[in-house]
């Protein structure tokens, strides 16, 4: 009664076979991730230490450390996210509470949509016309960190829009029949249940500007600087250009500094994600319904 | 079938003010959703401290009715509501102050809606949201409340825990306790018992029976016999219109105008 007959035999090996082909694909994934972290831990992990975080680059950038890189970096990140993140959660808000489904709603996601496909050199090009020129700002860590803003708004209005519409739609009815406006609303019930997919959201930004290298070049991260940024009108070095100078526009690199410095900005990106991850994984132990 | 005979005409030109003695007139009332209709011509009033039903089957236009009398159509840019709605004799379309009018109005839904708030706090929600700061104030009106909605004793000592977290038969016994403590002049409950067990069931109803000598209420219901015991009039929706309202016991002994609304009453359909 239960004997396999051909039929099922056949399934069972072709069964067998395609499970084996998808972890193969999963397996070719991960190796790159595993060679790219392996080859910088190999080559660049000696030269990590606390004086090559925290000391100058020297000997025309062939030896020495990255601090004024790290220090810029952290500077353009925080200021892209002073100015993306209010911009980019009002918009969400205004998207997920406030807009009547018409044209006018469907062409902003039309536009949010599209600005998350315009490649970053684009948006380099467009920060050196209307911050470093129109506005006046020069090269500046105020122009470079607009462009990152821009660039990355998108990234920020999708996951908070998307956090504040799993908040189920019955809480928001039972609040307005009792006569709260659309603001009370969400400033009592909507925005304090989201608040945790809105941070995810904007840790995978940081993370992401972390790395940006086109947008920043032409806008405000130089060559090389003997001093640090005194404010957001300086230019400022960054890490991910720094990178790009030592790799290819210096001579006499020596072979584990780029390694280092790449492993630097990996570590930042990967700490950012980390951090996001366990935050998720935290949240989802205290789910409120 | 009804008493306002001035819309027999059934145009436009009603008169503007409502019959005194009802605290709610529904003149003419329509409700589509993107054009597509889903209530007509609804037209009857409800008494002061009466116990209104609403029954009839699925689709039928009752939550849509419910919708409409608490101007919810504010918050969806596809519902449509014609005709003319009187609270206390104001036309509620012509209200500036529709805020004013749903704090006047408690609704409960079929499904129950703890807010992801504590205990304490969705009862203190609407206090709140009236402008009450007073903790000891807030502490009263939410042990009256959560005594009236027959729950205070379960709760009174987790009032910190999460209100959406509570078992079902309490969560909506929480919903009415914060649908109360919006001090309500009109409290409209939409087949409240879907999800609650049959003693829960019991214990609201009797909340209900009391709660009448102090306001009214819109009961919608799916269960006939629920309407029987607690409805003073009922009105019989079908198809989004309203086939006829009658005293509840009249329809329950065959004195209707309408052979639907008895083949309904009698379980023969719906």
């Amino acid at each position: 009664m239960f004997e396999a007959t051909d039929l099922n035999l056949q399934n069972r090996r072709a069964e067998k076979l395609v499970q084996a082909v998808f972890l193969l694909m999963t397996v070719l994934l991960i190796l790159p991730v595993a060679v790219i972290l392996g080859t910088l831990i190999y080559k660049g992990g000696s030269i990590i230490s606390i004086d090559f975080l925290f000391t100058d680059p020297t000997d025309g950038m062939t030896a020495g450390g990255i601090f004024p890189a790290l220090f810029g970096t952290v500077w353009l990140v925080a200021v892209a996210l002073i100015v993306s993140v209010p911009l980019g959660v009002a918009a969400a808000i205004y998207l997920s509470e406030y807009a009547p489904d018409n044209w006018f709603t469907r062409i902003i996601n039309l536009c949010i949509i599209n600005l998350a496909g315009v490649p970053s050199i684009v948006h380099a090009l467009f920060g050196v016309g209307a911050f470093v020129l129109f506005f006046g700002f020069g090269t500046s860590i105020l122009a470079a960190s607009l462009t990152l803003a821009i660039m990355t708004l998108p990234v920020v209005i999708v996951a908070s829009r998307e956090s504040l519409q799993a908040v189920p739609m019955a809480f928001r009815e039972a609040c307005w029949n009792m006569g709260a406006t659309r603001w009370q609303t969400i400033r009592r019930v909507v925005l304090p249940n989201s608040v945790s997919g809105i941070l995810t959201g904007v840790i995978l930004e940081v993370s992401r500007t972390t790395g940006e290298t086109a947008p920043i070049m032409f806008t405000g991260a130089a060559f090389f600087l003997p001093f640090l940024p005194q404010g957001v009108f300086d230019q400022t070095m960054a890490l991910s250009l720094h990178l790009f100078v030592i790799s290819t526009q210096v001579p006499g690199v020596p072979e584990e500094l780029p390694y280092g410095v790449a492993l630097v900005l990996i570590a930042m990106v990967l700490l950012m994600n980390s951090l996001s991850i366990a935050f998720r994984v935290y949240l989802r132990g205290k789910k409120k319904w | 079938m009804n008493d306002a005979g001035a819309t027999v005409t059934g145009t436009r030109i009603a008169p503007q003010t409502a019959i005194r003695d009802y605290k709610l007139e529904v003149r003419d009332l329509a409700v589509s959703y993107a054009g597509k209709a889903a209530l007509e011509g609804v037209d009857f009033g409800v008494k002061a401290n009466e116990i209104f039903g609403i029954i009839g089957p699925a689709n039928a236009g009752k939550t849509s009715f419910l919708k409409a009398l608490n101007r919810m159509d504010m918050f969806d840019s596809s519902m449509r509501v014609d005709g003319q709605v009187f609270f206390n004799g104001r036309d509620i379309h012509q209200l500036r102050n529709v805020y004013a009018l749903r704090r006047r109005i408690g609704v409960v839904f079929p499904l129950p809606v703890g807010l992801p708030l504590t205990v304490y706090d969705n009862v203190a929600f609407a206090p709140r949201l009236a402008g009450v700061k007073d903790k000891a104030e807030l502490d009263v009106i939410v042990e009256r409340c959560l005594q009236r909605a027959a729950l205070w004793e379960e709760v009174k000592d987790r009032l910190d825990s999460l209100g959406s977290l509570l078992s079902g038969g309490q969560q909506q016994r929480l919903t009415i306790a914060r649908a109360l403590s919006q001090d309500p002049e009109l409290l409209m409950l939409d087949e409240f018992s879907i999800a609650v067990d049959p003693v829960t069931t019991m214990r609201i109803e009797e909340v209900l029976k009391e709660l009448r000598q102090e306001i009214t209420i819109i009961l919608v219901t799916n269960l006939v016999q629920q309407a029987r015991r607690l409805a003073d009039r009922t009105a019989f929706f079908l198809d989004g219109s309203c086939v006829e309202v009658a005293e509840t016991e009249a329809l329950f002994t065959g004195e209707v105008a309408d052979q639907r609304t008895r083949a309904y009453v009698e379980g023969r359909f719906g």
